[in-house]
């Protein structure tokens, strides 16, 4: 596939009682991939996520490079969520080293991840996904009939990019994070413009929950079993237990024991499954069906008012979800900016080189982010594995994919790649993490 | 469902291309929360994939072209890329300097294969990461691993009115100087690519009381090889710990290449 045909191809031999739907390249994701459905006397019979992003062999790459370099190196797997990367690799590291770090940096990697789940999910859900529920091309023609909605939702994005901005130096590939903390810390003053910022953030956010909440979602029901970071006291995000709503609790270095990832012939993603069970689900829904207790009151409150599920488990409600998420981090960000007085303290803890495995995984924006690296005496890196949230999701969109089209059969071609589409979406697959692709191929005999 | 998309004529045509990238380039487009409503004034988005379903055929007016040629189909694709864009415009250290999947070319692509995936057969990719002016002509190259966005939408409305894009080709260190930060090698004996680093982040890592790592790659006529030499006499600095400063992001533009194979 080249980008060049990746014009819409629709072929329908109805003579022949076959049918062929074709998608080459699905739009608004993060990255290149396809789909493949083939269905026969009213089954579907094979669906194929496939992704075709060029492999670009990071685990291979840090092999050799120095422990410092792995945050500032993995970040540039993803454009999008170079936050995630960053945690998962200090965490990683300091697991190996022995190294932790005090409540307040703590604090501050959260205060960065709100920023980047603010960041990320309002571009998701701003600017990709919305024009699937709305019947828009791109969020650009959508401005014409909901403009005043699209540009509170960029102030939105915007107020997340700030938070990065400010404590990470920058929006994409942020320069401050450390294995120990952080380079520098910033001022409070900085902070407290930036507060002013985020408290109308979150009145978009309040708006955006309650827009995003009317809309028509199709209907589907998943037996997921969701996977998320879980920890007693706060809505997890980059540290806890690896935790599933079918009884799996373990720490995050015992990750490998449970999980494990297959290549197939038609991704360069690898899919991971649980072992002996499956697939799973990672990403905003996974983490609300397991955490939502630790979610603000305001935010409690707010999920009575609009009538939400406790546990959701509609893949097309995950909009609703990532609302929910966005409302939170605001609150979340505002709570820790308030406790800021910390700018005087050190902005890292020493750390030691030494010879050893370290585990980390955090939540990125779409879901659990593993790292595993080993080192050797002088702190550079002979082993990595990173295992990125849209592969462990790969199976449960081909699985949600199945599930769809078996129940929609009858639903002319057109809408049924519309919908098909948007489920992908309801992933915000970031294809360039997990490896690049939409093709859908639908035969009836 | 498609609606028919409407070519308006007054308005150069952009496309935005996808190479080996992690995306954060062309996104830089979208972080432009200020002015994302106002492209469409001045450029028709005709072909941008991560953005809209939007297809319009070329050929275009500006061509942004984001990552580096790895493999064989990117090769055939970037030929066609270029005869259907009038300005082909590359962003980001990836297209203009082959990105940090470039140290495949010091390395053996088998075993970054095999390392990685337990089927190898499975996998198409050729042994190099290459930037895009080694396989077409490039009318301009935006540098940064990311670009700034700022640059990118001076670029964007500067080829939309045929001007030259006023994007400063100094250092960073001459950034620095002018943000009046303290100097990190001098103060505090850290490694520093500045000097020979391209303008445009902003002088940020400094700021922030790190060394620059190159993200924006090798200035015009960049020396690094003086600089790091005087980083061993003077700062005890390990061949292990220059090479990798110099072999990151833009391991394959010429300057910061050749400096790094006196470290190997």
């Amino acid at each position: 596939m080249s980008n060049n045909d990746n014009v819409k191809k629709l072929n329908v031999k109805s003579g022949m009682k076959s049918r062929t739907i074709q998608v080459d390249h699905l739009a608004r994701v993060e990255g290149a991939g396809s789909v493949y459905i083939k269905t026969k006397d009213n089954k579907v019979e094979d669906v194929k996520l496939k992704i075709f992003e060029h492999p670009r062999f990071f685990e291979a790459l840090l092999k050799g490079r120095e422990m410092w370099e792995a945050p500032d190196i993995t970040a540039r797997i993803c454009g999008i969520c170079p936050v995630a990367y960053q945690m998962s690799s200090v965490h990683a590291m300091e697991n190996a080293l022995g190294v932790s770090i005090p409540d307040y940096l703590h604090q501050l990697r959260r205060l960065l991840y709100c920023g980047e789940w603010i960041e990320s999910h309002t571009l998701h859900l701003y600017l990709l996904h919305a024009p699937d529920f709305l019947g828009f091309q791109d969020a650009i023609e959508m401005s014409k009939d909901h403009k005043e909605i699209l540009q509170k939702g960029l102030q939105l994005k915007k107020a997340g990019n700030e938070i990065i901005h400010l404590l990470g130096g920058r929006e994409i590939h942020p320069i401050n994070v450390k294995i120990g903390g952080f380079y520098k810390l910033p001022a409070k003053a900085q902070f407290l413009e930036l507060a002013e910022k985020l408290k109308t953030a979150r009145d978009y956010a309040y708006e955006t929950v309650k827009w995003v909440s009317a809309f028509d979602f199709p209907s589907l029901e998943r037996p997921y079993e969701c996977v998320a970071l879980s920890h007693p006291d706060e809505y997890a995000m980059s540290v806890g237990r690896i935790a599933s709503t079918s009884g799996l609790n373990i720490e995050i270095k015992d990750y490998d024991t449970h999980f494990e990832e297959h290549q197939v012939p038609y991704s360069t993603a690898l899919q991971s499954i649980i072992k002996g069970r499956g697939s799973y689900l990672a990403g905003p829904m996974a983490r609300y069906n397991i955490n939502h207790k630790h979610l603000s009151k305001p935010v409690q409150e707010t999920i009575k008012e609009i009538g939400f599920e406790p546990i959701c488990r509609n893949p097309f409600r995950s909009i609703i979800v990532r609302a929910i998420e966005i409302l939170y981090a605001c609150d979340e960000a505002l709570r820790i900016i308030a406790a800021y007085d910390w700018e005087k303290r050190p902005a890292s803890v020493n750390v030691e080189k030494k010879k050893a495995t370290g585990y980390g995984a955090t939540e990125a924006p779409r879901g659990l982010l593993y790292h595993r690296y080993t080192l050797n005496e002088k702190g550079v890196i002979e082993h990595a594995k990173i295992v990125p949230p849209t592969s462990q999701n790969q199976k449960s969109i081909e699985e949600d994919l199945h599930d769809f089209v078996s129940q929609n059969m009858s639903m002319p071609d057109q809408e049924l790649v519309w919908k098909c589409e948007q489920a992908i979406r309801n992933y915000d697959p970031c294809i360039s993490c997990s490896a690049h692709f939409l093709k859908i191929v639908r035969i009836d005999d | 469902m498609d609606k028919l998309a409407v070519i308006k004529p007054d308005l150069p045509k952009l496309a935005v291309w996808k190479f080996a990238s992690c995306d954060g380039c062309q996104l830089s487009l979208l972080d432009c929360e200020d002015e994302l409503l106002a492209i469409p004034t001045i450029v028709q988005i005709c072909y941008f994939p991560e953005a809209t379903k939007t297809r319009i055929a070329g050929p275009y007016d500006i061509s942004l072209v984001e990552g580096s040629i790895s493999t064989e189909e990117d090769k055939t694709l970037i030929q066609e890329v270029r005869k259907q864009s009038k300005f082909l415009i590359t962003i980001g250290a990836c297209a203009t300097a082959g990105g940090i999947q470039g140290l495949r070319n010091f390395a053996n692509l088998e075993e970054y294969v095999k390392l990685v995936y337990a089927r190898p057969e499975y996998i198409d990719s050729l042994a190099t990461s290459t930037p895009i002016s080694q396989h077409v002509q490039v009318d301009y190259e935006l540098h940064g691993c990311p670009i700034n966005k700022y640059q990118l939408l001076e670029v964007i409305s500067s080829f939309a009115r045929g001007k030259k894009p006023a994007i400063s080709s100094s250092s960073t260190c001459t950034e620095c100087k002018k943000k009046g930060n303290i100097c990190v090698t001098v103060a505090y004996g850290t490694p520093c690519l500045g000097p020979v680093t391209h303008a445009g982040c902003g002088a940020l890592c400094p700021a922030y009381k790190r060394g620059c790592y190159g993200c924006y790659g090798p200035k015009e006529t960049a020396n690094p090889l003086a600089l790091t030499s005087w980083w061993e006499k003077e700062l005890n600095a390990e061949d292990q710990t220059i090479k990798h400063l110099l072999r990151n992001f833009n391991c394959i533009a010429e300057e910061f290449q050749k400096a790094s194979e006196h470290y190997e």
